[in-house]
């Protein structure tokens, strides 16, 4: 069971990535832009399992 | 999309690479920074927690187990450093003894990280350094600074509750991947939960009299300067806090395992195995919430002025000056409490002695400091080489 939802929060973890990476590419504010890599960067040091 | 977009999106673009790659870098080297291990004379054995049971085999947390003497008649001792690896005086107690201690009579088994999961992380938002170094002749030894909890790479994500098994108390989500809040563990639980049920099984399999749990505390906790025991231990523990305070140059108290303080290891351990637990707890002004600057010097000199400031207004519940709390003198104090419980015990066990050599005492460690008991790896044939 334990094994499932932490494969399933990577699965969201990834779902979250795309949208913020998608949104980034987007947008036309500069501010937009910025918040959205900022909030990317934790995601993907999940992701990729360094933090 | 006019250009001006499209070259401002390419600018931010980069400089997130940028930061990515650094800070991935940092986390990546921290996580996987190799201590090493130098064995003394008087290892004969390193084993790992799978040997006693084969659900942690594979993990992160599938600790290693230096034995020091042979099995024979005598008792044995197990001694667990790192549980709070964050607390970094248990670690290097448990280092010290490994590369120097030599046994009579007895075994030792030392567990220098028992929680290897929570050694590779840092306290989110706790701005902790990702690892310190000690000084000794041949260069400097690093050590990485870890963390209360299990990383949550290994152990993710929490319940919204922890339910401790088998009391079924409640405690903080966070607290099921606290080595020292998930005893006595169970079989198929989470990971923390499973690394406990292993160093239990060990505990059960090898006759285990004493186990002795290394910790350090904030100055702003009650519970600092003292051995906690389960009830079972009393006359122990008493016995060895007046020889403490008497021969070895520093105070410290004793204090009961409360019944209703449920997955510690003063209380766990003592509950379901024939071993008697002992916790201690040296000051650690780094832990304080009060704290400056968190950083390496904080870790290592115990110096700030902050927490001192704390005590002025009666805030701390163990005195600190300008002198701070250096880990020398942490580490001399945890290593000069074990040398003295293991001569009470053998004296009112003599059917179980475990009697020891080359414990370095207290006096002895602050006058030649952590370096001069940690040895070179680099002399060091690889078949006595380990890396934790």
């Amino acid at each position: 069971m334990a094994t499932l939802i932490t494969i399933l929060y990577y699965f969201m973890v990834t779902f979250f990535s795309i949208c913020f990476i998608y949104n980034f590419i987007k947008s036309k504010k500069w501010a937009e832009e910025l918040l959205y890599l900022i909030v990317l960067l934790p995601f993907l040091l999940r992701l990729f399992r360094l933090k | 999309m006019n250009s001006t977009v499209k070259q401002r999106k390419w600018l931010f673009g980069l400089i997130f690479l940028v930061v990515f790659i650094l800070a991935g870098i940092s986390f990546y080297r921290s996580r996987h920074l190799p201590e090493p291990v130098v064995l003394g004379e008087g290892v004969t054995e390193v084993k790992r927690l799978s040997n006693y049971f084969s659900g942690i085999k594979g993990s992160i947390n599938d600790a290693r187990i230096y034995v020091l003497g042979q099995e024979t008649d005598g008792g044995s001792v197990l001694i667990l450093g790192g549980s709070h690896p964050e607390e970094p005086a248990g670690r290097l107690a448990a280092w010290i003894i490994i590369e120097n201690t030599r046994m009579k009579a007895g075994r030792i088994f030392v567990i220098p990280t028992a929680n290897p999961s929570a050694s590779t992380s840092t306290r989110p938002g706790g701005a902790y350094p990702p690892d310190y170094s000690i000084k000794t002749s041949w260069g400097e030894q690093k050590f990485r600074q870890g963390d209360r909890w299990s990383n949550p790479l290994d152990q993710w994500p929490d319940p919204e509750v922890y339910i401790h098994y088998p009391s079924r108390q409640q405690l903080a989500y966070m607290d099921i991947r606290n080595q020292n809040r998930t005893w006595p563990g169970r079989p198929d639980g989470l990971m923390t939960e499973k690394t406990c049920y292993a160093m239990t099984q060990l505990i059960r399999q090898e006759r285990i009299d004493l186990v002795i749990d290394l910790h350090e505390a904030e100055l702003q906790y009650p519970v600092i300067s003292t051995i906690v025991v389960h009830p079972k231990g009393q006359d122990l523990a008493a016995l060895a806090s007046m020889t403490i305070s008497a021969e070895e140059g520093f105070d410290i108290g004793v204090e009961y395992s409360p019944e209703a303080l449920r997955g510690l290891s003063h209380r766990e351990i003592g509950d379901w195995t024939e071993a008697i637990p002992l916790l201690m707890e040296t000051p650690e002004p780094f832990l304080d919430a009060t704290r400056g600057k968190t950083d390496r010097n904080l870790l290592l000199t115990g110096q700030d002025e902050f927490v001192m400031k704390a005590g002025k207004h009666g805030l701390l519940f163990e005195k600190l000056d300008e002198r701070g709390w250096p880990i020398d003198v942490r580490v001399g104090r945890h290593l000069s409490s074990i040398a003295v419980i293991l001569k009470t015990w053998s004296e009112l066990r003599p059917d179980r002695l475990i009697e020891a050599e080359e414990i370095p005492r207290y006096s002895e460690i602050v006058e030649k400091t952590i370096g001069f008991y940690l040895k070179n790896p680099a002399e060091t044939p690889a078949n006595r080489l380990f890396y934790e």
